[in-house]
């Protein structure tokens, strides 16, 4: 498979510091690849690296273009769609301000959110911030989804929701991944099972592992890159 | 040659060098037109190195907060006027019980001291409690109520717009009078090697090392079991120090002050200075001052020269305005070279080295909130 | 009963004042994270040209000071705009160099006035009802009050209105929260920079021509002494609120009249009160945001 994305030799530094060191990998332009690693392994910073989101250097091709001097902006308009870690929707907008601002020209596509998340229509004029963690993270994935993307961006989407909701966003990911190619930064190994055919794994700002997902998490692999602690919160 | 003049010995050397040189200046004949109004020995040309060396001290000790502990404070002219007024009102005041005037000399020099760290101490330790931008509006806002005490004559002391002549009487008579303009040159060029001196050991003691760390990654240091408030008041307080000897330099050198080294824009000033001479480095606010002094009297000139005044308005105006010129030249320099004139000089010392580029001075990084 | 009065209605007349250049800066501010030192100069620039032109039209006139506000609005917002553009914008998110940009601009903006109308302030003549007072309360308020209040209570609701109702005014809304996440939509955050920079101008232009009003004078330091006392209204209310800003700047002119009445203390109060502020609630009264 062509990758959508081909990432060489990212390198990412945050307030001085590097962060995330010569990593190369790719994202192919069908289903999910997952990008895992522990705590503070690089993970969000490679993302926010694809965006130009931190200082970077290194090559970013997206569908064959080189996107990484374009501004954030630019890159988002060719089509890369970004839900953030910790959701960043707008606490002080209304959950219909929140979507109108996220709409990106083309024909975005409000039914998809009455389709996938039918509360957040009841809730069109409450103040986002006031809204339970669960139905945030609803709206930060409504922002993307309802665009034509070619590539999702998703950081963390299942962090701190309850089980219901781990499951209702897994779904809503899961019918995105149908025809739009992701990457996805999570650290509940089950979603990742569900959802991802290949994974990139990270540790101390270096890609360290490629592969296939399902082979990866049957390895003994999981335990040298990711640690207990992760199995432990896979379980 | 190369490795010398960079090792720790040949830099020393260079230093040693370069004070020696301005140190014999007032006794050689030396004519620059268009840069000194005169020979070098002449005492209108030396007081008015004086001032600008003074003023480089100045600005080094505010590159002790802005360009070292990156901390933007808009408040430190109000330490340079402490020195001036400090020294000018209690010389008056102390002249009159009878001491010796050396005694009230020296008395006078130490509670200024006292008065500048005290000062200093209690802004600092209010407006640390904030930071980036907030820091910078409390430091302004304190800068702002000094300028208004000095301007209002505050218990008769302070003179209101007229300011404070210093009493000569109790002042020793070398210092006083132009004849003795090359001994206050001296002088100046003394406190300009004291602060200088004083800036090197505190970016190089530990101290230094800690408060710089926290400019670029305060989570880090405090997560070392370090607390950067300390440091920081430390930094700023001894900046305050600094800033008011320089203070008292330039109160010997004029024999007077008025309430314009205490506004706001007189802070400005030294902002421009440390950029235009480069943030981050020493050598930048020395060679900052320096320059924007001798642009700043030069330009003056040119304002009133006949060449200028037979141009039309648009051009004539622009160009009889110091200080248009010069926030032009900061505003080009901020844009277009933001190592300042040290950065360029290094930048272009590198390339012919055919080694690294010149990076942008940390110190610009980020200072904000 | 009538002095409290008198102080007080004055006190919002140069809150007023204050509001029309506080609103901008704080907008700014919250959006881009500058603090801008050339605001002052925006206000000085657009009261001189609006005296101006006000003067050739009517000197002394209702039809001469209002083509005066009229054009001290349009200067504001152009010289205000043109300032991103050409200045702020090829720095762009490097908040320091910004913030030396426009002091820099400031200074040297301020040299140039002096050297085009002088270095001390030229009296100015204004129609006759604004040198006259009402009785309120057994008060005489000095008339020019009211036409302070009034554009600024006007200014407040135009800035409130374009916020809420217009789509740059949801961009800009949405970017004082979270401006990164603004541009990480697709959204060229940069043309909402212009856009408050002009809403900024505009507003301290208008400030600039009632400001020589208030004062019955221009001068071209004028814009820097109203923009330290912005500043601390702009500290006091939080970065980055209007609502904020508009409720900081009252406070502190009434607070500053109150202590200049009863003492001569006022600009002591103020910086006592920003002190007081920011060590109780150090990102201000209404304050929330943080870059």
């Amino acid at each position: 498979m062509t990758p959508i994305l081909a990432v060489r030799g990212l390198s990412a530094r945050i307030a001085g510091q590097q962060v995330v060191e010569a990593a190369s990998f790719e994202v192919t332009e069908h289903g999910v690849t997952a990008l895992l690693g522990r705590n503070g392994a690089g993970k969000t910073s490679t993302i926010k690296a694809i965006l130009g989101l931190t200082e970077r250097s290194g090559e970013v091709t997206f569908a064959g273009d080189r996107i990484d001097r374009l501004m954030t902006h630019r890159i988002v308009q060719r089509g890369i769609a970004y839900v953030p870690e910790d959701r960043e929707v707008f606490s002080q907008l209304t959950v219909e301000e929140n979507l109108r601002l996220a709409e990106r020209g083309g024909a975005p596509r409000r039914a998809i959110v009455g389709e996938l998340f039918p509360e957040l229509l009841e809730r069109a004029k409450q103040q986002a911030g006031t809204l339970s963690g669960g139905q945030q993270q609803m709206v930060s994935l409504s922002r993307a989804l309802m665009n034509d993307n070619r590539l999702l961006l998703v950081d963390e989407p299942t962090k701190g929701l309850a089980p219901r909701i781990v499951g209702t966003v897994t779904k809503a990911l899961e019918a995105a991944a149908e025809h739009t190619p992701m990457l996805l930064v999570e650290q509940n190994l089950q979603v990742v099972r569900a959802l991802a055919h290949t994974v990139v794994v990270l540790s101390g700002g270096r890609v360290v592992h490629t592969g296939p997902a399902a082979a990866f998490l049957d390895s003994e692999l999981v335990h040298r890159h990711l640690g207990v602690a992760t199995e432990e919160e896979a379980a | 040659m190369r490795t010398f003049l960079h090792s720790r010995w040949g830099k020393l050397a260079i230093g040693a060098g370069v004070v020696a040189i301005a140190a014999i200046l007032p006794l050689l004949d030396i004519r620059i037109p268009g840069v000194l109004p005169g020979p070098t020995y002449t005492p209108g040309t030396l007081s008015m190195l004086a001032y600008a060396m003074l003023i480089a001290a100045l600005a080094l000790s505010y590159h002790l907060i802005f360009g070292v502990a990156g901390m933007l404070s808009f408040g430190h002219a109000m330490f340079f006027a402490a020195g001036a007024y400090g020294l000018g009102i209690l010389l008056s005041l102390l002249a009159p019980t009878g001491m010796p005037p050396e005694a009230v000399f020296l008395l006078a020099i130490a509670l200024t001291l006292v008065l500048a760290l005290v000062l200093g101490g209690l802004v600092g330790a209010l407006a640390l409690r904030v930071t980036g931008i907030s820091f910078a509006m409390v430091t302004l806002a304190f800068a702002q109520a000094a300028n208004v005490l000095i301007r209002r004559n505050t218990a008769g002391l302070t003179g209101g717009e007229e300011g404070v002549r210093i009493e000569t009487d109790v002042v020793p008579e070398l210092l006083v009078g132009v004849v003795n303009t090359r001994n206050l040159y001296w002088l100046a060029l003394g406190i300009l090697v004291l602060v200088y001196l004083a800036c090197l050991w505190l970016e190089r003691s530990r101290l230094g090392h800690v408060v710089a760390a926290a400019r670029e990654n305060e989570l880090r240091v405090t997560v070392l079991g370090l607390r950067p408030y300390r440091v920081r008041l430390f930094v700023f307080a001894a900046a305050a120090v600094l800033g008011a000897i320089a203070g008292m330099g330039f109160m010997l050198l004029q024999s007077s002050a008025t309430p314009r080294i205490s506004t706001a824009d007189f802070t400005l000033t030294l902002l421009v200075i440390v950029v235009l001479g480069g943030v981050g480095y020493r050598w930048g606010a020395i060679v900052g001052g320096i320059v924007y002094t001798l642009l700043d009297q030069r330009l003056a000139d040119l304002a009133s020269a006949a060449w200028i005044q037979g141009l039309p308005d648009v051009l004539r105006i622009p160009l009889s305005e110091p200080l248009f010129l010069l926030g032009m030249l900061f505003v080009l320099v901020v844009m277009f070279a933001p190592g300042g004139i040290v950065g360029l000089a290094h930048r272009v010392s590198r390339r012919r080295g055919g080694a690294r580029d010149a990076t942008r001075p940390e110190a610009l990084q980020d200072v904000e909130a | 009963m009538s002095i409290l009065v008198l102080l007080l209605i004055t006190g919002v007349g140069l809150g007023a004042l204050y509001f029309l250049v506080a609103s901008g800066l704080s907008l700014i501010y919250g959006l881009m994270g500058v603090l801008n030192f050339a605001h002052g100069s925006f206000l000085t620039l657009a009261g001189f040209i609006g005296w101006e032109v006000g003067r050739r039209v009517g000197d002394g006139t209702w039809g001469g000071l209002l083509v005066g506000m009229l054009v001290g609005v349009v200067v504001g917002a152009l010289v205000a705009a043109l300032t991103e553009l050409v200045f702020i914008r090829p720095l762009y998110e490097r908040h320091i160099e910004q913030v030396l940009v426009t002091v820099g601009l400031g200074l040297a903006s301020v040299a140039l006035f002096e050297g085009i109308w002088g270095t001390d302030p030229i009296q100015i003549r204004l129609p006759a009802w604004l040198g006259e007072t009402t009785d309120v309360l057994g008060a005489n308020i000095p008339n020019d009050r009211w036409l302070l209040i009034g554009c600024a209570i006007l200014v407040l609701a135009l800035i409130v209105l374009f916020l809420q109702r217009t789509s740059y005014g949801l961009v800009i809304r949405a970017g004082v929260e979270n401006r990164t996440m603004v541009t990480a939509l697709g959204i060229d955050v940069r043309r909402a920079f212009t856009i408050v920079f002009a809403i900024g101008g505009a507003a301290a232009g208008l400030g600039g021509v009632l400001a020589s009003v208030y004062y019955g004078q221009v001068s071209a330091h004028q814009g820097t002494s109203l923009l330290i006392f912005a500043f601390i209204v702009t500290v006091i209310g939080g970065l980055g609120s209007l609502t904020g800003a508009a409720i900081a700047s009252v406070l502190v002119a009434v607070i500053q009249q109150l202590a200049n009445f009863y003492g001569g203390w006022g600009d002591f109060a103020v910086v006592l009160a920003l002190a007081l502020v920011l060590l109780f609630r150090p990102t201000g009264l209404m304050g929330k945001v943080k870059h």
